[in-house]
């Protein structure tokens, strides 16, 4: 079913609880629903919703963007691409050009895998995930929302509407990379994304940095950001940033690597992704 | 030979089959509709190894839309007979069970039921009603492991032949082979340096897109039609019959167009199943594979261990080798082991060598032929250990090789003396390439080559060819065709008749209508097909001769056919076309038609170079250039030759760096998917050269020797020679993923 | 998925106005192919790892088999089969045959979709983007190699005709 309205999927859920699941982009839930690994009495398009399937930018309050949007909206968009480096590395990167048609941002989020490409660049960017549900609207921060591999903190009758990313000011970069086997149509072995915003004088005014694939969740590497306020840009300050990032880390070893090799990526990314960041701001 | 002009071979027309091929018009299996067509759906074991207590199938066969439920039950029993298959051969009470189990599951995704219902969706929401009671056993995958005395045991009644000789005690070692020649033990005494180490390879897919599929449907008289996506339809027309215990000749299998094969359509897994559900539904059924069952439950090709050693005179003169190979069978017996004794020293005249072989089951799929099947992973260790001997001596890579090459008259390990062969020509033209001098600079990289071997076979094919009124020709053959081989062959009647290939209208044709021929594998379908093509046209030539001596009032001997393809006889030279018009309104119509069985391999040699980068935080390898060089005797069509070395190559890459079969603790598959088992993508690998070698085959007409599979035997041992190069890091252990070279170079770092 | 009532869905598929009933569950993959016998979208995986259902989705490549049928209502297809203009082939299938870019052809029809949509965007495409945005779709026969080539090939074309 496609209903036109938020409350009226409010409406759905409520009676169909776990039963009913949401297709956006379907890149994930179909494949999920075909394989077994969830199950659903009805699938409930939410594409013919305005306020799931638009995205606007202002200077004031940001990037609104609705749940449904799909990722090349981000890339191939000259101004949003620049502003949200972040987002369009990893909206850039998530499953090929066809995917990249369909999957969404906030289906990316929902799922809630360790290893999304997309949500260490939201924490990154400090978002904020729009609810809505049976009792009105609420807000929810990025890193908060996922509670487990596949899970989240979405209650019975809530379904994600929007994110609300704050705007860019000058002095801002951001970048997310992850490290894989491959060089595309792969899932991140580790994931990192890195915000900066420099002060005048050149050093870090502020910092975030979020961590996919190496914990149940993905992470905020609070420390390590932390590490960097009123430092220069530097490689070894980064590498530092790196080091503290490892500590908050608590990887698996499996087919895409080691519990170690994960802990060193860690490093390597949080580096690699502060540093391109930092080139952003400095051109931004 | 090679100075011959032709006018046809080494052009590149179109292929005939190109048109259909872009819209979207060809037909392959899993595109055929039959009238009242049901779908099929295989229910498979979800454990490594366990026995089969009790299969409860009633819910499934009560469920709306479903018209018949197979088990083991429903398969005869078949004798311990072999079965030959052409390219190999199969034990039909093995293949049998592979096909359906019957006591016992032997690897996670072995088939124990199926259903066939209206819908596929419906097929598989009834096969998840079948009840199947198992009693796990313990199970292994490793080879090593799987040798050990106290290992998990898969066939009770298995023993080793060991050359002839059966052991008492059964064991998960079905065949040991043993090689010699020489006196190994005496000349490693006299080496002056010797080199050996241990190699681990871990099992890989052909990775065909196509998933497996099959139409079938059994007439009420009897006959069984199987629509299939198979490398050789005789071949699967004999197992499908054997396996059903039915008279061959009440089989028809067509052939449908095929999406990829490398090796691994050549057994039967879904046919019998097919053919049984068709007989007991009365209706026509199609069964496809999901991708997770071609991982799980096709034929992968082997995981290795291996222990090389080769010892060499100070002068760089290889004078012995000895190897110890274990390779994994899968889940019954008949695995690669035999072709990699065989090519373990097979580019290197080494006068004293002892080779031992093991074939090991464990609980994964049977192994298939992959590509030079076992060819890949013995020249992974060779070709690094003969690196390793030109640094002890200070000799050049390439000069080690040439030094040592085999040339017409060495003698292999397992007994056969080459004939001209153009692994020294190979070698040249890496010295003489533009890639081979031009220096790589650049931190963390690093060049490395390889050489590679495959017999490549003849076996049987037949063609005949039909002359139209316009004097064009219809072609029909028996060679499924995955690359082009429709046009390769057509292009050799094409040249011998003197006409355009647009001239031939080639048709791959079934098994009731193709004369016998032997699987699109081996790389022997352009050689041995192509070669009855040729013989096709000359009998067709004979043929017309023979007529036109009538028609013109002179004997037949009196009539000569010229290089393109005219007859002359006294004053009066026409060409084929002409003379084919002439002698249909005369009432003539003509078949040309020819078999062939060439008992002699082609010996197909190559050698390959790499430039890769890697980086030093991740150990993650990029392939910045690479060069593909093959001895390809003539080719027929340098575009296809091309392809074959390239898309051997990227799969040789993707083996080298990233593929494997992951397995989990309870020894089942972690990574059965196109995502997970990562195959290189188009962004993984740059634009692979080609230098393509023509030392030409006395064998064969035209001179071709075939070229599928030797482009996949180098690029291993190429990239870790090139790896070393870069890092000063042996690799020893496929695939090179990031984590493993990371974790590697950490080690040599540390211990240096 | 479970089974449920079959909707009645208009679209447009290769220009001409189409409908067709299909359950919920099913793909739009398993629509073009058994309902309406277009059977040029080939199945290689089922779960978008592949790129051999590829077929334009109001203009954008996606995997057939990630999209519902019933989400199509309203929507613009384009497949394999509606590439060739009446009995002209298009420049990229052309270069495809000339430049041997294909040898088992299964993958074809989805590299064919997907390369003419990135050569609409952008027929002065460089090898990187090309490498890029075609990485979706795998090949196991041809190493790629000359599937680059033809897709530059075709692009030349394609520009010199605009």
């Amino acid at each position: 079913m496609a209903p036109q309205s938020v409350s009226e999927v409010v409406a759905v859920l409520s009676e169909h609880g776990d039963r009913a699941k949401l297709l956006a982009g379907g890149t994930d839930i179909i494949v999920q629903l075909r394989e077994g690994l969830r199950e659903a009495d009805m699938v409930v398009d939410i594409k013919k919703i305005d306020a799931v399937t638009s995205f606007k930018y202002c200077d004031e309050n940001g990037l609104s963007l609705g749940a449904a949007v799909a990722c090349y909206n981000l890339y191939e968009h000259p101004q949003l691409s620049k502003l949200y480096g972040a987002l369009a590395d990893s909206t850039h990167i998530i499953g090929g050009w066809q995917i990249q048609s369909r999957a969404s941002v906030g289906g990316n989020l929902c799922n809630a895998s360790p290893a999304a490409d997309s949500i260490p660049a939201l924490i990154a960017l400090n978002a904020t995930a729009v609810i809505a549900g049976p009792s009105g609207e609420r807000s929810v921060a990025v890193e908060d929302f996922c509670t487990g591999p596949g899970r989240n903190v979405l209650e019975n009758g809530e379904f994600l509407v929007s994110l609300q990313i704050p705007a860019q000011g000058g002095n801002c970069g951001s970048a997310y990379e992850r490290f894989i086997p491959r060089n595309e149509m792969d899932i991140a072995v580790v994931g990192a994304g890195s915000w900066v915003k420099l002060a005048d004088d050149g050093t870090i005014a502020e910092a975030k940095i979020g961590l996919g694939a190496v914990a149940a969740t993905p992470l905020v590497a609070e420390a390590a950001a932390a590490s960097l306020i009123g430092k220069e840009p530097t490689e070894e300050n980064f590498a530092a940033a790196g080091e503290l990032a490892k500590q908050i880390a608590t990887p698996i070893s499996d087919m895409r690597g080691t519990d170690e090799y994960r802990m060193h990526l860690v490093g390597v990314l949080v580096k690699r992704t502060l540093t391109t960041a930092v080139e952003r701001a400095q051109s931004s | 030979m090679t100075s011959t002009q032709y006018r046809v071979i080494g052009s590149r027309p179109v292929r005939h089959d190109g048109a259909d091929k872009v819209t979207g018009k060809a037909i392959y299996t899993a595109d055929t509709k039959l009238p009242g067509m049901l779908a099929g759906f295989v229910l498979r074991s979800p454990h490594a190894h366990a026995k089969i207590v009790s299969i409860d199938t009633s819910e499934a066969e009560t469920t709306p839309g479903v018209h018949a439920v197979v088990t083991g039950k429903d398969f005869p029993n078949v004798e311990n007979k072999m079965a030959d298959l052409g390219e190999g051969s199969v034990n039909l009470a093995y293949l049998s069970s592979n096909c359906m189990a019957q006591q016992k599951v032997l690897y996670r995704g072995h088939a124990v039921a199926a259903v066939a219902a209206t819908d596929v969706h419906i097929a598989e929401a009834a096969a998840k009603k079948i009840k199947v009671e198992y009693e796990v056993l313990d199970s292994v995958t490793w080879v090593l492991d799987a040798m050990k005395e106290d290992a998990p045991l898969l066939h009770a009644d298995l023993v080793t032949d060991s050359m002839g000789d059966k052991a008492e005690n059964p064991s998960n070692i079905p065949v040991h082979l043993h090689f010699e020649k020489g006196d190994a033990g005496k000349a490693f005494e006299e080496a002056d340096v010797i080199v050996e180490r241990e190699f681990k390879t871990a099992t890989v897919h052909q990775g065909y897109i196509e998933p497996h599929a099959v139409v079938a449907d059994y007439n009420e008289d009897g006959r069984l039609k199987i629509w299939t996506a198979t490398q050789g339809s005789f071949t699967a027309r004999q197992q499908t019959a054997e396996v059903l215990q039915i008279p061959l000749g009440n089989v028809l299998v067509t052939p449908c167009e095929i999406g990829g094969g490398f090796g691994g359509k050549i057994t039967v897994y879904l046919e019998p199943t097919a053919a049984i559900l068709s007989k007991k539904s009365g209706r026509p059924v199609r069964i496809t594979m999901t991708r997770a069952d071609v991982f799980e439950a096709s034929g992968p090709t082997p995981g290795s261990f291996m222990r090389v050693k080769i010892g060499a005179k100070n002068d760089g003169t290889m004078i012995a080798g000895e190897a110890w190979l274990a390779y994994d069978a899968g889940a019954y017996p008949g695995g690669m082991i035999g072709p990699g004794c065989m090519c373990v020293f097979s580019c290197y005249d080494i006068e004293h060598a002892v080779v031992d072989g093991y074939d090991v089951c464990l609980n994964k799929p049977k192994t298939s032929a992959y590509r030079a099947p076992g060819a890949t992973q013995v020249a992974f260790a060779t070709e690094q250990l003969v690196d390793e001997l030109a640094a002890k001596l200070g000799m050049c890579e390439l000069e080690i090789r040439q030094k040592n090459a085999v040339k017409e008259g060495s003698r292999r390990v397992d007994g056969p003396v080459y004939p001209p062969i153009g692994l020294e020509e190979c070698l040249q033209a890496v010295q003489n390439s533009d890639h081979w001098n031009t220096p790589l600079e650049g931190p963390n990289r690093g060049r490395g080559i390889a050489a590679g071997f495959w017999f490549g076979c003849g076996l049987k094919s037949s063609a005949a060819c039909t002359v139209n009124s316009d004097g064009t020709i219809n072609l029909l053959e028996g060679s499924t065709d995955i690359g082009g081989s429709r046009t390769s062959i057509a292009m050799q009647l094409a040249e011998v008749l003197g006409l355009e290939a647009d001239d031939i209208n080639p048709m791959v044709g079934d098994t009731d209508t193709a004369g016998y021929t032997d699987v699109t594998g081996g790389s022997r379908v352009t050689f041995a097909t192509g070669m009855a093509a040729y013989e096709a046209g000359r009998d067709l030539q004979q043929q017309m001769k023979t007529l036109a001596a009538d028609l013109w009032d002179c004997s037949a001997d009196e009539i000569t056919v010229g290089e393109d393809g005219s007859f002359t006889g006294g004053d009066k030279t026409v060409g084929f076309k002409e003379l084919a018009t002439e002698l249909f309104q005369a009432g003539e119509h003509l078949v040309g038609r020819a078999t062939v069985s060439p008992e002699c391999p082609t010996n197909g040699f190559g050698a390959q170079i790499a430039d890769i980068e890697v980086d030093p935080e991740t150990g993650k390898v990029t392939v910045l250039r690479y060069t593909t060089i093959q001895d390809a005797g003539k080719a027929i069509h340098p575009s296809y030759v091309e392809g074959q070395l390239q898309g051997g190559t990227v799969q040789g890459i993707g083996w080298a760096l990233n593929e494997e079969y992951f397995y989990k603790a309870d020894d089942t598959m972690a990574n059965a998917s196109f995502l997970d088992y990562r195959m290189p993508t188009m962004l993984d690998v740059p634009m692979i050269d080609t230098i393509i070698v023509e030392t030409g085959n006395p064998d064969h007409p035209y001179g071709v020797r075939g070229v599928g599979e030797t482009p996949i035997v180098p690029p291993p041992a190429a990239l870790a020679n090139a790896i070393f190069n870069a890092t000063n890091t042996r690799m020893t252990e496929l695939p090179m993923s990031p984590p493993k070279l990371w974790k590697a170079m950490q080690s040599n770092q540390t211990s240096e | 998925m479970s089974a449920s009532k079959k909707a009645h869905v208009t679209t447009t598929i290769n220009g001409e106005s189409t409908d067709f009933l299909c359950e919920p569950r099913h793909s739009l993959l398993e629509v073009l192919r058994d309902n309406l016998g277009l059977t040029g979208s080939k199945e290689g995986c089922n779960n978008g790892n592949c790129g051999a259902c590829t077929v334009l989705l109001n203009g954008r490549p996606v995997d057939s088999c990630l999209v519902l049928g019933v989400e199509v209502e309203g929507a613009e297809i384009e497949t394999v089969e509606g590439i060739a203009c009446s009995s002209n082939l298009h420049p990229v299938q052309q270069c495809f045959l000339e430049g041997a870019a294909l040898q088992c052809g299964i993958c074809t029809p989805g590299f064919l979709v997907a390369s003419k949509a990135l050569l609409d965007k952008d027929p002065n495409a460089s090898e990187e983007t090309i490498r890029f945005d075609l990485s979706g779709n795998l090949c196991r026969c041809t190493g790629y190699d000359k599937i680059v080539r033809a897709v530059q090939a075709a692009g030349q074309q394609m520009s010199a005709e605009a």
